[in-house]
């Protein structure tokens, strides 16, 4: 019987061990073994940004990571991105703009988006729709989750 | 999905021999995007997957102005458009690397991977053609070097022989007066495949072409390097006529299909359209340049 790998890894900021099969995904190993379920699974061919975490700064669609690639590195998942004071700005902003409807794309959304304001913290509208082109949402038609970004980034710079 | 073993090699030789023990049972992985969504449909059974992203070479990228450009074929988009002395001097690189998928996918796809998977509408290889790039391959008998226009042989087929690898890629320095620009048509903004791609590149000469070099994506079973489009601009002035001639004869040579992304027609019109656009941008870059 073939072994499994035991995989060392940071998540969202603590040292996390896990067993997985070459064969599976990140993201199955993220809501299969470690049972961080924020990451959704949506069409598992990289379209649409539902499983989006950021891996060693960079956001990536963790159904195209093996998670036996994920030893060493350092992932952020939506699990980490409010804390126990409450929630993030960009959190506040979905919410209150409603930016959400079913919500399967949110947390995707919410991580992208959290990559884009600290990389560009006054971005474009332009410069969000371009940089949430790999996020998909069949509720809202995009305007509010957009506005919402524009108004989260407002947020966080005053 | 059945068992597949992983492996993690830290240098060229020990994944040459990992790829050769297996033949072509083995598939290299660089950023994945392409290769796991094969894995996942069953397009591909592999039994073992060699992981390429510790290997130094791999991961290089190097810009030198008299000695061009070393890109490690496992280098991923966002880090070729965000080194500014490449972006600088290869412009057309970058608007292939911010083409090819969304935020997610140029976070792990490489343009050695978008080349080894070879497919005919493959963002970044009318570029890689229209800029001379050359492939440096190692495998069981040593390295070898293959041009870029030469790399694929049918769709999704290329060169590589079981047990070879891409290592990485060369350019050649940015001539003076020269530019480039790849551009494709989608019917939406992004996150799509190319209906046509155009990757062009000219060198000027005092108001006229002293070169140029012309690709089109999307029209063959594989990137289809246009010579005789290029060449006939050799020695040509700089002017409408002259671009739309190439256009004509990148039109004329281009082999379509009809698909539910465009029909013959549609796509012969659109290697017009776009090769005589890619040459207005390409001559205006290389005047920025002079």
């Amino acid at each position: 019987m073939p072994q499994k790998t035991s995989v060392t890894t940071h998540i969202n900021g603590e040292e996390v061990q896990f067993l997985a099969e070459p064969r599976q995904s990140l993201l199955e190993s993220l809501r299969d073994t470690l049972h961080l379920t924020g990451a959704k699974e949506g069409c598992n061919d990289g379209n649409c940004g539902a499983c989006t975490v950021e891996m060693d700064g960079r956001i990536v669609d963790s159904c195209l990571v093996l998670g036996v690639e994920a030893e060493g590195s350092e992932i952020n998942t939506i699990e980490g991105v409010a804390t126990p004071e409450g929630l993030h700005p960009i959190q506040e902003a979905f919410l209150e703009n409603a930016a959400l409807q079913c919500g399967i794309c949110t947390p995707g959304f919410i991580v992208a988006s959290k990559a884009l304001l600290e990389a560009n913290p006054n971005p474009t509208e332009h410069e969000i729709r371009f940089w949430l082109a790999g996020n998909l949402c069949r509720c809202t038609g995009y305007d509010k989750i957009v506005r919402a970004v524009a108004d989260a980034a407002g947020r966080m710079s005053s | 999905m059945k068992w597949i073993d992983y492996e993690v090699p830290n240098s060229v030789d020990e994944a040459v021999a990992l790829l050769g023990e297996s033949g072509d049972k083995a598939k290299a992985l660089a950023g994945g995007t392409d290769l796991i969504v094969m894995l996942r449909t069953g397009v591909i059974g592999p039994d073992l997957v060699v992981d390429v992203k510790s290997i130094p070479e791999l991961n290089e990228i190097t810009y030198d102005p008299k000695a061009g450009l070393t890109l490690g074929a496992a280098v991923p988009c966002y880090k070729i458009y965000s080194n500014e002395a490449v972006a600088g001097a290869y412009p057309a690189l970058i608007d292939s690397a911010s083409l090819i998928g969304g935020t997610q996918i140029q976070g792990r796809a490489s343009i050695g991977g978008n080349l080894c998977n070879a497919t005919p509408s493959a963002d970044s290889i009318p570029t890689l053609i229209a800029l001379g790039a050359t492939c440096k391959i190692a495998g069981p008998n040593g390295t070898r070097e293959v041009a870029a226009e030469d790399f694929c042989k049918g769709v999704r087929q290329s060169v590589l022989k079981p047990g070879e690898i891409l290592v990485s890629l060369h350019f050649p320095p940015p001539a003076d007066n020269s530019g480039a620009r790849y551009i494709r048509f989608i019917p939406r903004n992004e996150m799509d495949i190319a209906v046509v791609g155009v990757g062009v590149s000219v060198i000027l000469d005092n108001g006229n072409f002293d070169s140029a070099r012309i690709a089109l994506a999307a029209v063959a079973p594989t990137p289809l390097f246009v010579k005789k489009a290029g060449d006939a601009l050799a020695g040509k002035p700089v002017n409408d006529e002259s671009i739309q001639m190439a256009a004509n004869i990148s039109r004329d040579a281009a082999k379509p299909i009809s698909d539910m992304r465009g029909t013959l027609e549609y796509r012969k019109h659109l290697c017009e359209v776009l090769t005589r656009r890619a040459l207005h941008t390409a001559v205006e870059r290389a005047k920025e340049t002079s």
